[in-house]
């Protein structure tokens, strides 16, 4: 517990414990395998399908049977950027409010985490609960008067508000699993710095920041994954300016004709940095989704 | 789970400082929690304040004239409501049905990838990627490029299959015929990977030797998931399914995409929506949302004794 270490999908004791298990039953193990690979396939199946109907053209993305094989195109994406209202606008909003709103809960997160697991605060546990118990309220009973405040102060349809509300939905979870990571930290190391003279700073940066690095990467991850998805305020909160990519996909909701191709298109674009990030950081993803709980 | 003799070092710390300038010293310590404890406050609890206020009202933005006290006659009107009714009905349904068929299938996928064999990484990805498509997109995927009757890929497999024996493939419209299953698949297919990644990890925080102990001593695979593996996981599987709970209770997209709340699927949330964005009575759903709020406060309290039952166990350990 001294340290913490970012686990890999395949801890090592994990190796040492597959051994005795493999010799035992070889044969029921391969049909095991084999359902777990089909099991895998199953579920990634809609995203290949909708990843291949995008490159489909309307028509053949329309078959039935599936043209699994027909042959590939980027009609779908060209009408999806440049078919309509032009998909950018949003995509830029939808950055711009998760990036914004994923340094703003940091930077309340950390020092609030700070002061619930080094330096704690009387009645730490409170506190940390009263955070958690904002988020099982549900969010639609806070919409009406933030809708009400928008309107009355000019601010309906500017992302700025929409920050400040995906900072307060993400901020519990953040300080969560910042207090998890902080708690990681060493006691002797925090009292031999303290011995050696270190001051606040010093301690913060070279003995508490490169224990707690991982930890942030991960909060940053699914802050910013909830702020990327999020429909409902967005919706409500939003119109034409300050429209977030989730919002834009709604037009899709009730389209008639010929727009399959289209929507897998687009679908897949918005998807994509959740995808990229994602996959690029899935233990942190664990971490995350269970407040820190989950290492 | 988290790291526990912290906590309690944590906690013994905080008390054990003595003397004069401790409340100097409770003050510098209370600095940094205080930026994100009045952010939080003003961001989530004032507004309910105002919805509180609001539900007294008689307010609805087509009939702006008429704004005044209304008493209880909202709360009158939201219990007599056969939507609402309806909509808590749906929203039980819908939570429970996604939270426990993700639940016993995650279960069933994490003891499956719980064990070493080729390409082990490729399947736990592969798992991994309906969690990480955007919800909205995934609802829309499901509706049209799955569910739907004429070029949906399930009638597609179907038309395929029957093909193969030259029969009349059957052409069911999922979504019509199956409404609230339609919702329900779509979300546990979303769901099934975070309840998998969560009780994986539990999978693999095992006591390894006492497992190996068990097995020398004769017990066979059931017996060693039942007395072993079981009893060890009931923390994850509770922390799976509050975590879950938390989320899908405030579904909107899923059911705001798939049925657009048709069909008997209009849950909590998408039924305080559609009165307050396409009624417009604002003290209505104002009503509405403190009855959910008093709701959800009762169910909380339950499960956060869970969740602090959870960590104590933890910081025994």
């Amino acid at each position: 517990m001294s340290t913490i270490t970012d686990t890999g999908p395949v801890p090592a004791t994990r190796d040492e414990r597959g051994e005795p298990v493999k010799k035992r039953r070889e044969g029921a193990n391969v049909w095991l395998s084999l359902l777990a690979w089909v099991v895998g396939i199953l579920f990634v199946l809609p995203v290949v399908w909708m990843v291949l109907t995008s490159f489909h053209s309307e028509a053949n993305a329309a078959k039935n049977p599936p043209a699994v094989f027909a042959p590939l195109t980027l009609e779908g994406y060209r009408e999806f950027f440049t078919g309509g209202a032009s998909p950018w606008p949003p995509l830029l909003n939808s950055l711009t409010a998760s990036i914004v709103s994923t340094a703003l809960v940091l930077l309340l997160a950390i020092p609030a985490a700070y002061a619930l697991s080094i330096k704690p605060v009387r009645k730490w546990t409170d506190v940390l609960f009263f955070f958690l118990s904002t988020k099982m309220l549900p969010v639609v009973a806070g919409l009406l008067p933030l809708y009400l405040f928008a309107q009355n102060t000019g601010l309906l349809d500017n992302i700025w508000l929409l920050i400040v509300f995906y900072t307060s939905m993400n901020l519990p979870i953040a300080v969560w699993m910042m207090r998890s990571f902080l708690s990681e930290v060493p006691v002797e190391m925090l009292e031999a710095a303290q011995m050696d003279g270190a001051n606040l700073t010093k301690t913060l940066r070279s003995v508490i920041a490169p224990v707690v690095m991982p930890g942030i990467a991960a909060t940053a991850l699914i802050c910013f994954i909830f702020s990327w998805n999020e429909l409902l305020f967005a919706r409500v909160l939003t119109a034409t300016v300050a429209e977030t990519a989730p919002v834009f996909l709604t037009s899709f909701v009730t389209s008639q004709g010929l727009f399959l191709a289209q929507l897998c298109a687009a679908a897949f674009v918005v998807s994509l940095p959740v995808l990229i990030a994602g996959f690029a950081a899935q233990d942190k993803l664990v971490q995350g989704l269970s407040l820190g709980s989950v290492k | 789970m988290t790291s526990v003799a912290e906590q309690t070092r944590a906690g013994t710390a905080g008390v054990a400082r003595p003397g004069a300038a401790r409340r100097a010293s409770g003050w510098a310590r209370r600095a940094p929690l205080l930026p994100a404890l009045i952010f939080m406050i003003v961001v989530t609890q004032l507004p309910f304040v105002a919805t509180l206020v609001i539900s007294f009202m008689d307010w609805n933005a087509y009939y702006p004239d008429e704004r005044g006290f209304a008493g209880v006659d909202n709360f009158v009107r939201v219990f007599t409501d056969v939507n609402m009714r309806d909509a808590v009905w749906t929203t039980i349904l819908l939570t429970a049905g996604v939270v426990l068929i993700s639940l016993l299938l995650g279960l069933g996928i994490a003891l499956l990838l719980d064990r070493k064999f080729a390409g082990r990484g490729a399947v736990r990805t592969m798992m991994i990627a309906p969690f990480l498509v955007v919800p909205v997109a995934a609802a829309l995927l499901w509706k049209h490029a799955l569910y739907n009757p004429e070029y949906g890929l399930f009638n597609g497999v179907l038309t395929w299959i029957w093909g193969i024996f030259g029969a009349d493939p059957p052409q069911p419209d999922w979504i019509s015929n199956m409404p609230l299953w339609s919702v329900i698949f779509a979300l546990v297919w979303q769901w099934t990977p975070f309840m998998m990644l969560i009780l994986l990890a539990g999978l693999q925080g095992r006591p390894l030797d006492v497992i190996e102990a068990a097995r020398i001593d004769g017990a066979n695979n059931w017996q060693i998931f039942r007395s072993m593996t079981l009893p060890h996981l009931r923390q994850y599987l509770e922390l799976g399914a509050l975590l879950g709970s938390i989320y899908i209770v405030q579904n909107f997209d899923a059911v705001f995409t798939i049925t657009s709340g048709g069909l008997g699927t209009a849950n909590l949330p998408y039924t305080i929506y559609t009165i307050f964005y396409n009624a417009h009575d604002y003290g209505r759903a104002s009503a509405a949302a403190v009855i959910v709020v008093l709701g959800t406060i009762i169910i909380a309290t339950f499960a956060l004794r869970t969740v602090s039952s959870l960590f104590r166990e933890d910081a025994g350990r």
